[in-house]
C-alpha cells in the first residue's frame, strides 16, 4: 500500500502533512511526502509515477476546491481515476458535500483525530487494490 | 499522584520551597524590571506606564475591504495594525499569475503595486499608527511601498513606524512563504535592516518569530532556542556587514507564542530575555541596553484552538492573554474563536480584541511589573527552562548552526518530529484537552455551532486583476522597466538593493515584476523534504 501526501497551491502549513505522514509510516503504509507549493499537475504526475493508492491533499488557505478539482480531473484525465483523493486542511463544513460531489472519498477537516485518518488511508488503498 | 510535564519535557514538581533557588543569584539573574538582563520585563513600570498594544492581525480581500476592517477596529480601540498578505503577495506573485488561481485576496489582502498599498492606508496617518506587515520574501518590496505610501502622505521619515516581519530563516523552517535560496534570502533581510536603520530610524525591520516554529510542532524551549540562534544570526551577518551593533539592534523585535501553560510561558519569556541580553552584550560588545531587550509581540496560538465546541476558544484565548501579559508582553495579538474554521468574522475579531482590553484593564494582571517574580515555582522554572533552551541551542550548534540547520532540513525535520510526538500525546490523553480528548460529551450539530463563515467573494480576484491592468497601462512603462533593469544589474553585485527596489515600485512596477527581476539572478529555493 502505498500514499502520496501532497500540498497544492501556495500554503506553506505542513504541519498536519508531516504528522500524517509519520502516522502512516508507522502503520506500515509506504509514504511518498511531496514538499510545499506543487502544483496540481505535479502531484497528478507524481502520483501516477509512483503508482500510489491514494493521494491526501493538505490545504489550509481555502483554495480547497479549485486546487481538489484540478487533481481530480488531472488524474481521471492520466487514466489514474482509481486513485482515491482525499483532502484535510481547514475546510468549512458547507465544503465537505461540494468537494464529495467533486469525487473526493473523504474529508478530514481540522480536529479530525489521527487513527480515524490512518484507519480510512489503509481502507482506501484495501478498495483499491480490491 | 498525577504525573505532570511540560511542553518543554520538564518534570513538574507538586510543591516548590526555597531549596530550589539555592544557589542562585538574585541580583544577578532576576534583577530588576528594566534592568539588564531584563529578566523581570524591559521596562522598569512596565504597565503602569504603557500597555501593550493591541494588534489583531488582519487582511483579507481587496485594500480596500482590508482598509474598512482596519477603521472598525481602530474605532473600537485597536491602536495598532498586523497585516495579512494573500498567499500570492507573500511569495511574489502578481494577482493574475496562473499560480493565484483561487488565491487572491483570500488569507490576507492581496498588493500588486504601490497603487494597491496607497488605498489600504487610505485616510490612515502613517506618522501617528504604528503597523506590522506580515511579510517575508518579499519583505524588501512591501515595504518599500508602505515606506512610499508614507512618503506620499507627508509623514517625516522619523515618524514611520512600521515592523516588517522579515524573519526568512523561520519561513524555511516553517510557514513556507521563502522564494530564494538561502544566501540571497538572507541578503535581502540584511539589505532592508540597513536602509531601515539609516531612513527610517523608528521602524523595527526584523521580528524574529519563534512563533510559526512553535505553531509547527516545536516545544517551548526549542521555540525559544531557535528564535534566539536566528536573532544571533541576524545581528551577525549585520555586524559582519559592518553595522555597529547598537546601530540597529535596539529594532530588533520578537514575534512569540504564549498558548501552552502559563507558568511555562512565563518563565520561557523570563529565560529568554536573561539570555538574549547576555548574548548582545556579551557576544556582540552591545553598550546600549536597548540593544539588549528582547522586545516582544506575544500571543496568537491557533494552533491551541479547537473545531469542537469552538467557544471554548474565547476562554483559551483569555488564558493567552493573561500569560502574555505576565510574561511582559510589547504586543499583543489573540488567535480568533473561529479560527480552525474560516478567516476570522468581524464579531471574532472583537471578541479578541476585548479579550485583551478586558485582560489590561480589568483583571489587574497589568498593574505592576513581573507580578510572578519571587514565586519558588516561576524562578525555578525560569532557570530549568534557561536550561533547557541552552541544551536546544548546543543542538542547532550540532547541526552546525542554524543557517546549516535550515539549509539542510534538520531543524525542519526536528520539528516535524516534534509535532508527531505532540499529536500521539493528544492521541493518548496525555496532554488533555476539553472537548477533545477528555470531557467529551455529545457534539453540537454542525447548526448550533454558530460560527460565521466568511464568504469569499470571487470577484475580489477580478476587482484587483483589473486593477493591476490599469495601473500598467497608465504607468509609465519605460520608468518602470528601466528600474527593474537596474534591479537586476544591482542584484548581481552585493550593494544594498532597497534604492533600485524604492525606485521600482514608485515607479508602479509590480511586485511579480520585481521578484522576478531578482529571481534572474538568484534563482529559486530547493526546499529539503525532511520530515
Amino acid at each position: 500500500m502505498k500514499v502520496l501526501i501532497a500540498k497544492p497551491g501556495l500554503d506553506g502549513h505542513d504541519r498536519g502533512a508531516k504528522v500524517v505522514a509519520h502516522a502512516l509510516r508507522d502503520a506500515g503504509v509506504e509514504v511518498v511526502y511531496s514538499g510545499l507549493k506543487r502544483t496540481p499537475e505535479e502531484i497528478v504526475h507524481e502520483a501516477v509515477q509512483e503508482d500510489v493508492d491514494v493521494v491526501g491533499l493538505s490545504i489550509l488557505s481555502g483554495a480547497h476546491l479549485p486546487l481538489s478539482r484540478r487533481v481530480l480531473d488531472g488524474l481521471r484525465a492520466q487514466g489514474a481515476g482509481d486513485i482515491r483523493v482525499v483532502v484535510g486542511g481547514i475546510i468549512p463544513p458547507r465544503d465537505v458535500a461540494a468537494l464529495t460531489a467533486l469525487g473526493v472519498s473523504r474529508v478530514f477537516p481540522m480536529g479530525t483525530p489521527l487513527p480515524e485518518i490512518v484507519t480510512f488511508f489503509a481502507k482506501a488503498a484495501e478498495e483499491r487494490r480490491a | 499522584m498525577r504525573d505532570a510535564r511540560l511542553h518543554a519535557g520538564i518534570p513538574v514538581k507538586p510543591v516548590y520551597g526555597p531549596e530550589d533557588l539555592a544557589g542562585r543569584d538574585p541580583a544577578r539573574d532576576i534583577g530588576r524590571p528594566g534592568e539588564y538582563p531584563f529578566t523581570r520585563g524591559i521596562h522598569r513600570h512596565m504597565y503602569r506606564d504603557r500597555l501593550w498594544t493591541m494588534r489583531q492581525y488582519i487582511g483579507f480581500g481587496t485594500p480596500a475591504e482590508t482598509n474598512a476592517r482596519f477603521k472598525y477596529l481602530m474605532a473600537h480601540g485597536q491602536d495598532a495594525l498586523n497585516v495579512a498578505f494573500d498567499l500570492p503577495t507573500q511569495l511574489g506573485l502578481d494577482s493574475d499569475h496562473p499560480s493565484a488561481d483561487g488565491e487572491v485576496g483570500r488569507v490576507g489582502m492581496a498588493i500588486d503595486t504601490l497603487a494597491d498599498m496607497e488605498d489600504a492606508f487610505a485616510g490612515i496617518p502613517l506618522d501617528r499608527v504604528s503597523v506590522s506587515l506580515t511579510i517575508n520574501g518579499m519583505a524588501a518590496p512591501i515595504t518599500a511601498m508602505y515606506y512610499a505610501v508614507a512618503d506620499k502622505q507627508g509623514a517625516a521619515a522619523d515618524r514611520v513606524v512600521t515592523t516588517p516581519q522579515n524573519d526568512i530563516l523561520k519561513e524555511f523552517v516553517a510557514r513556507g512563504t521563502w522564494i530564494y535560496p538561502v544566501d540571497p534570502s538572507l541578503r535581502l533581510v540584511g539589505d532592508l535592516i540597513e536602509f531601515s536603520a539609516r531612513r527610517y530610524p523608528r521602524s523595527n525591520p526584523v521580528s524574529v518569530c519563534g512563533y510559526h516554529i512553535r505553531e509547527a510542532g516545536c516545544t517551548t524551549a526549542q521555540e525559544m532556542a531557535y528564535g534566539l540562534a536566528i536573532a544571533e544570526a541576524y545581528i551577525a551577518m549585520m555586524v559582519r556587514r559592518g553595522m555597529d551593533v547598537d546601530d540597529f539592534a535596539p529594532r530588533v523585535s520578537f514575534n512569540f507564542t504564549a498558548w501552552g501553560k502559563i507558568f511555562e510561558e512565563v518563565a520561557k519569556f523570563r529565560a529568554g530575555r536573561r539570555l538574549y541580553a547576555r548574548m548582545v552584550r556579551e557576544r556582540f560588545g552591545a553598550r546600549n541596553p536597548k540593544s539588549c531587550m528582547f522586545r516582544s509581540l506575544i500571543g496568537g496560538g491557533g494552533s491551541a484552538f479547537t473545531v469542537q465546541e469552538p467557544e471554548n476558544n474565547i476562554v483559551r484565548g483569555a488564558y493567552i492573554a493573561l500569560a502574555g501579559a505576565l510574561s511582559g508582553a510589547q504586543t499583543m495579538a489573540l488567535p480568533t474563536y473561529d479560527e480552525a474554521y474560516t478567516i476570522p468574522s468581524a464579531k471574532a475579531q472583537l471578541i479578541a480584541l476585548r479579550t485583551m482590553q478586558i485582560c489590561a484593564e480589568e483583571s489587574g494582571a497589568a498593574d505592576t511589573a513581573d507580578p510572578l517574580a519571587g514565586s519558588y515555582y516561576v524562578e525555578a522554572l525560569t532557570n530549568a527552562m534557561e536550561e533547557k533552551i541552552l541544551e536546544e541551542l548546543a543542538a542547532v550548534e550540532r547541526m552546525g548552526g542554524i543557517v546549516e540547520g535550515v539549509r539542510t532540513g534538520a531543524v525542519q525535520a526536528e520539528v516535524a518530529r516534534q509535532a508527531y510526538l505532540f499529536e500521539q500525546q493528544l492521541v493518548s490523553g496525555e496532554i488533555p484537552k476539553v472537548a477533545v480528548n477528555t470531557h467529551v460529551g455529545e457534539q453540537p450539530a454542525e447548526a448550533d455551532r454558530e460560527v460565521e463563515l466568511y464568504a469569499f467573494d470571487p470577484r475580489v480576484a477580478e476587482t484587483q486583476v483589473a486593477k493591476l491592468a490599469r495601473v500598467r497601462r497608465e504607468r509609465d512603462a519605460r520608468a518602470a522597466e528601466a528600474a527593474l533593469r537596474r534591479l537586476t544589474d544591482e542584484a548581481r553585485g552585493s550593494t544594498n538593493l532597497m534604492e533600485p527596489i524604492m525606485e521600482a515600485v514608485t515607479a508602479y512596477a509590480t511586485l511579480g515584476e520585481i521578484c522576478q527581476a531578482m529571481k534572474t539572478v538568484f534563482g529559486e529555493h530547493k526546499e529539503p523534504v525532511k520530515w
